[in-house]
């Protein structure tokens, strides 16, 4: 007899790599992929809208004028140019910032890597919104943490939560928050909270990692401060151009004290030496001509708000009133809350075989909850595709309700 | 010979598929055959077929287009010989209702069963009678998609209560949903291929979660295997010879797994059978085959010289 191990190595594995499976949502997103499914569930940027012929000059530009510094390794805190160019778009929303504080990486998905790996030790508490931006979750699940979980309404972050938690005694390593139509739920911190939020880190000298990728994405209202304006010393801010520009090209930051850069330096010299000189290069290019960027932007912000527009429109035609959902004032997502039987992981694949798809809620909890949420993007597809989505949505969940009547008539 | 591999389509096998047919793909080429993979997701099939005309189509596909019967009679309407059963079997063994009342009219003891169709659920108030079932299967019981593969949409229930969510789950992936008794015991599954569908070992099946799910199936390391399984000779006789009568029952050809549960009294009980048995790193046919000292090309040697007794 013989015992076959599929993986031989299974023994050795790191116990972080536990929660790394195969899962059924994985495998019907192969599916939603296909091009007649309305996919509401990626946050893809629609990079469509960009004009081509710029880029492409761009490109040339910097592989004509800059070719072997291009093509070859760099420092790791990344190009001084391009981190004047993060100064630059952080003043665009308020944020006062030296280049020297600023780190560039691939992403500002690897800046949440990087920030796991220097500051949680397995058991550590990270307290986040509940939901929570995925990638986020994922990447510091890596390093162990407990995660605490605050509350969201339609202000943000319910700040009284966390500060009860820590009059309980729980001692967050750091708060993470997405303050700026946040990912998945599209909510905006208020003022009020973001200044109550400040003044409770600021007084128990917990540091707050503020993730704003989409502040520049506003469709209505006026911009609120961002909370490393607040308070510069004790606010780790992340960046990114994957939304105003491209996320093909893998660059975001970190904007913190100088001891915290050092370390992240350090943790990302480790994870990869240097970011691609390419495409860090191509980004200072494109946003080293004022009138260039800022049209772009302005297009992509037309476009989003249409889309928004648009699938606003379609959940108020179509959604059953036992549907409510979130309004953003920019960003990507609309966060819907269904009735409390429903279970959104389950019914994907009706979906898919309605040829919609979506995110289900229970991606954006580390305790398993949001069976009845689902996150819908409006970014990437067109608004008839986007009032076709709802309205296969909505047939669905009709199903789903009657399907759930017949069970309990009584 | 010159050999389409067809796997990827459009089900949530997809990748598995896919993973499963590009090692078929190099099999067949260190056999010395010309072989490439259509995957009928990215072109056109009939297309794709007409411009290379191979010799035969070597299906790999899994999940519904691939396993009830739908590629197998557009073959059949081409006149391309294929691997695997044929279409018409392909149907009824994709449908789990179909299949097992075959099997329990073949004498195969398979665990009972009641059907609840979504239709009747939603129109005629079926879910008053959902009750009924609990009464005829017992619980625990495990609620499956009708026509769903790799464990897709499949839940265990404990408690009646959690019934209407399981057959809720259940029939996202399909129109009517299989309430089954759950049986304790060893799972295993027993494979059959070549001509004469000789059996190969018998692998035992071990999810270190308890629960042989879609994550357990494709992580690796996520379950154990043993193989020969942990069976008493008796017992190891009795599920090949179940395995066996199954296959013959419902006309399998080439390639089938059976996937049974040996209870404490070893009595063998088929779950389910499969048309397209997964083929990948994690699957249990390329392990059954391993056991014996097969080599990946030694079984897909057998298939194709099954398959080319009918061309």
């Amino acid at each position: 007899m013989a015992e076959f191990s599929i993986d031989r190595f299974v023994d050795r594995y790191a116990e972080r790599t536990s929660g790394m499976s195969a899962s059924e949502v994985r495998a019907l997103f192969a599916v939603a992929a296909r091009p007649e499914v309305v996919s509401l569930a990626g946050g893809m940027p629609y990079v469509e809208a960009l004009p081509a012929q710029d880029v492409l000059e761009v490109a040339t530009q910097v592989l004509r004028d800059l070719g072997p510094t291009a093509l070859q390794y760099g420092g790791g805190q990344g190009q001084l140019a391009l981190r004047d160019r993060a100064v630059m778009l952080m003043a665009e929303e308020g944020v006062d910032a030296d280049p020297d504080d600023v780190v560039i990486t691939t992403g500002a998905q690897q800046a949440l890597d990087l920030l796991g790996k220097i500051f949680i030790d397995p058991g550590d508490i990270v307290a986040v919104e509940a939901p929570a931006y995925v990638g986020a979750l994922t990447a510091f699940a890596t390093y162990q943490p407990r995660f605490l979980t605050i509350e969201l309404d339609d202000e943000g972050m319910i700040v009284e939560q966390l500060e009860r938690a820590i009059v309980r005694g729980e001692r967050p390593t750091f708060v993470y928050t997405v303050p700026n139509f946040g990912n998945p739920a599209g909510v905006t911190m208020s003022r009020r909270r973001r200044e109550q939020l400040v003044a409770l880190c600021r007084e128990t000298g917990i540091p707050i990692v503020e993730d704003n990728p989409y502040g520049l994405l506003r469709f209505e209202g006026e911009p609120l401060p961002c909370l490393r304006s607040l308070d510069p010393r004790n606010v780790i801010y992340l960046g990114t151009v994957s939304k105003t520009f491209s996320p093909g090209v893998r660059v975001g930051w970190a904007l913190a004290d100088h001891s915290v850069i050092q370390r992240l330096v350090l943790a990302k010299e480790a994870a990869d030496l240097c970011g691609s000189n390419l495409t860090m290069l191509l980004t200072e290019r494109w946003f080293s001509d004022d009138a260039r960027w800022r049209s772009a932007l302005s297009g992509l912000v037309e476009t989003y708000r249409a889309r928004r527009d648009a699938m606003l429109q379609a959940l108020e035609e179509h959604l059953p009133d036992t549907a409510t959902w979130t309004h953003p004032f920019g960003g990507f997502y609309v966060w819907v809350t269904l009735p409390p039987w429903t279970d959104t992981t389950a019914m994907l694949a009706a979906a898919v075989e309605r040829r919609v798809a979506y995110v289900p809620g229970t991606a954006f909890y580390p305790d398993g909850r949001g069976a009845d949420r689902m996150r819908l993007a409006y970014c990437y597809p067109t608004e008839d595709r986007i009032r076709e989505g709802v309205a296969r949505l909505a047939t669905l969940l009709e199903d789903d309700e009657r399907l759930y009547r017949s069970f309990h008539r009584s | 010979m010159r050999i389409a591999i067809v796997a990827g389509g459009r089900t949530p096998e997809r990748d598995v598929s896919l993973r499963g047919g590009r090692r078929m793909t190099l099999s067949l080429t260190e056999l010395g055959h010309e072989a490439w993979l259509v995957d009928p997701a990215e072109v056109q099939l009939v297309e794709a077929l007409g411009e290379r005309r191979p010799d035969l189509c070597w299906l790999a596909l899994h999940g519904k287009e691939g396993e009830d019967g739908t590629v197998q009679r557009l073959l059949d309407l081409l006149e391309i010989p294929y691997t695997g059963t044929a279409a018409f079997d392909c149907e009824v063994a994709f449908d789990k209702v179909l299949a097992k009342d075959a099997l329990q009219r073949a004498g195969v003891p398979t665990p009972p069963w009641v059907v609840i169709e979504g239709w009747a659920l939603r129109d005629l108030g079926g879910g008053a009678a959902l009750g009924k079932a609990t009464e005829r299967v017992g619980l625990p019981c495990v609620v499956k998609p009708s026509r769903s593969g790799s464990a897709l949409g499949m839940s265990f229930v404990e408690r009646e209560g959690d019934l209407p969510q399981a057959v809720m789950a259940a029939l996202a992936f399909s129109g009517a949903a299989l309430i089954e008794a759950k049986v304790e015991g060893q799972e295993v599954a027993a494979a059959l291929a070549g001509a004469d569908l000789e059996p190969l070992p018998i692998v035992e099946i071990v999810p270190k979660e308890g629960v042989y799910d879609y994550a357990a199936r494709y992580t690796a390391g996520a379950t154990e295997y043993f193989c020969p399984a942990r069976l008493s000779e008796g017992a190891a006789a009795a599920v090949a010879a179940s395995a066996a009568t199954a296959a013959a029952a419902l006309h399998l050809r080439d390639l089938t797994r059976v996937d049974l549960i040996v209870d404490a009294k070893e009595r063998p009980w088929v779950l389910e059978v499969n048309v397209s048995p997964g083929m990948t790193e994690t699957s249990l046919v390329p392990i059954a085959a391993q056991a014996q000292g097969m080599s990946l090309s030694d079984l897909c040697d057998d298939i194709l010289r099954s398959a080319l007794r009918r061309v």
